[in-house]
């Protein structure tokens, strides 16, 4: 068979498999968990294989990037199936972010910059939703603004699905008197040095057009000075190094962050040096956090598929390096 | 429409998961679409939410607003080669400005704050207080305090990497190494992220086969 009828076979076969499953769907067809004893020989047939490719790889035969490439996309897609949970351990940084939650009285008013977009919605969106959840299940006020101008976006994703919780609808939340979204404004790290004199130059409105001084919950914030805690959840640039250097430095904001797994590195000397009081790195801060506000979402989900593939691209890189001493050493056989 | 929409967008993460395979016309065709759109998203959100938002539904009666549109409008003459040199003037406003912004934000939240914060008292958690720190605390500062001084140590140019003041430096480039070991370590993690959260699309709101 030539390549090309191969490709096509393949994509047929994708095609007919999605057809399958998104009429299964909505037909109303319940989700796909395995049982232990699925999960535990899945597991042992993938140890066999990688121990199978690095015999393989001592024998001289070598394989592709391909290969590499279907063995991380299976651990990742695998263990959202599999029954089991990832014990989880709370790291200082993140027990420090909420016990800085913790300590805020009730009423106290809690300003959360969304800066980020959806391509980095899978770290951050869950630390956004178990933040916001634990500020209303306190009783805090919170305040939404991005610097991206999706970041309001990715808030609004999130409030809804916290309000759908039938918990979360008991409180009767109301808009403009105890949660706001003023709404995404142009201008990056200037906007944070104009919040420090007036948040209302910055926000004349907020995010569907309401103006400022009509929102009982944000009339009387004038400035940083107003706010108890703030939570930056980043991406990149505008982001966490200028509220830090901005907010926290300058106006002497209590901040909390938290970053995707890129970003986390820098943000540890900030940490260190006491300019931020917590954080949350990447998906595991995300789920760590979660486990602490004891609640369920996609972060703690997600920490097996995430731990797997570690264990593989490990694994790869181990097979990656026999390969390469055991190729250098024959190539230097072959030399003498 | 909502069948339509998550079939369009399963069509186009399939399309860039395609590119592991090779590069194909499925895949050129969504990384161009991802390209236009983005284009097109941030133009129209600049110019609703700065331009418009700003003169016409809130409109500021500050005159720095006006002086911020006439250098705007100036940077705009670049595209006429006769006048394009005025274009410079908003652009060394701009960067005069930015550097004098930074320059103390950095100086005062990148320098003085981190080196405040390498200063360590190394056996005690406060300065003059004893031995009172804990095992891992002492560990920490002692880590803390020997790879800032060799890391700096190996940029010290001025004399020749030799003798004790090379093993510092040696040591110094070991440290370096461990840091940028950690945030590969955590890339691979941020990445692994972004492909878990296609592959709960795919699998979750796509096929329905998990939660």
């Amino acid at each position: 068979m030539s390549t090309r009828a191969k490709e096509i076979l393949v994509i047929i076969m994708i095609v007919v498999f999605s057809l399958v499953f998104y009429f299964r769907k909505i037909a109303g067809g319940k989700e796909i968990i395995f049982s232990n004893l699925v999960a535990w020989v899945l597991i042992a047939l993938l140890v066999l294989s990688l121990g199978l490719i690095l015999i393989l790889t001592i024998k001289g035969s070598l394989i592709g990037r391909r290969v590499v490439f279907i063995y991380v996309g299976i651990v990742l897609a695998l263990p959202l199936f599999m029954p089991f949970t990832q014990k989880i351990t709370i790291s200082p940084e993140v027990r420090s972010l909420y016990e800085a939650v913790e300590k805020l009285p009730p009423g106290s008013k809690v300003l959360v910059s969304f800066d980020y977009d959806p391509p980095s919605a899978p770290e951050l969106q869950p630390m956004g939703e178990s933040f916001i959840r634990l500020c209303f299940q306190r009783d805090f006020k919170v305040i939404i603004m991005g610097l991206w101008p999706q970041g309001p976006q990715q808030a609004n994703i999130a409030i809804d699905k916290i309000l759908e919780d039938p918990e979360m609808q008991a409180r009767n939340l109301r808009y403009g008197e105890d949660y706001v979204n003023l709404g995404y404004q142009a201008g990056n790290e200037f906007v944070i040095q104009r919040m420090g004199s007036s948040f209302k130059s910055m926000f004349p409105s907020d995010y569907r057009g309401i103006p400022y001084d009509s929102m009982p919950l944000v009339r009387n914030i004038r400035n940083f000075s107003n706010i108890d805690f703030s939570f930056n959840l980043s991406a990149g640039f505008p982001g966490s190094v200028e509220w830090v250097q901005i907010a926290v430095d300058r106006y002497g904001v209590e901040l909390g962050l938290g970053n995707t797994a890129v970003q986390a590195p820098q943000m540890y000397t900030y940490l260190n040096s006491g300019q931020v009081v917590g954080l949350l790195g990447g998906m595991n801060g995300g789920a760590e956090f979660e486990l602490l506000c004891d609640y369920k979402g996609k972060a703690t989900k997600f920490m097996l598929s995430q731990s797997f593939s570690h264990m593989v691209i490990i694994a790869f890189i181990i097979i990656g390096n026999v390969a390469y001493f055991l190729g250098g050493r024959k190539s230097a056989l072959k030399d003498k | 429409m909502e069948h339509f929409a998550l079939w369009l967008a399963a069509f186009l993460t399939l399309g860039i998961i395609s590119f592991l395979y090779k590069d194909n016309a499925w895949y050129k065709l969504t990384e161009s679409i991802f390209i236009g759109l983005s284009a097109g998203y941030w133009m129209v959100s600049l110019f609703w939410d700065n331009f418009y938002g700003k003169f016409w539904v809130n409109k500021s009666e500050s005159p720095y607003l006006y002086v911020g549109a006439v250098l705007g409008l100036l940077m705009l003459l670049r595209l006429v080669p006769r006048i394009g040199w005025i274009s410079r003037w908003p652009l060394s406003f701009i960067v005069g400005a930015t550097s004098g912004l930074w320059l103390i934000n950095y100086f005062s939240s990148n320098i003085m704050k981190q080196i405040e914060a390498t200063i360590l008292p190394l056996f005690s958690a406060q300065f003059g207080s004893g031995f009172d720190a804990g095992a891992a605390a002492i560990i920490g500062n002692l880590v803390i305090v020997t790879g800032t001084f060799s890391g700096l140590v190996y940029f010290f140019f001025s004399k020749e990497h030799k003798g004790a003041f090379g093993r510092t430096a040696k040591l110094g480039i070991w440290i370096i190494m461990i840091t940028f070991g950690a945030s590969f370590g955590y890339t691979v993690m941020s990445r692994m992220s972004l492909f878990i959260g296609r592959i709960d699309f795919l699998l979750s709101d796509w096929l329905g086969m998990i939660l």
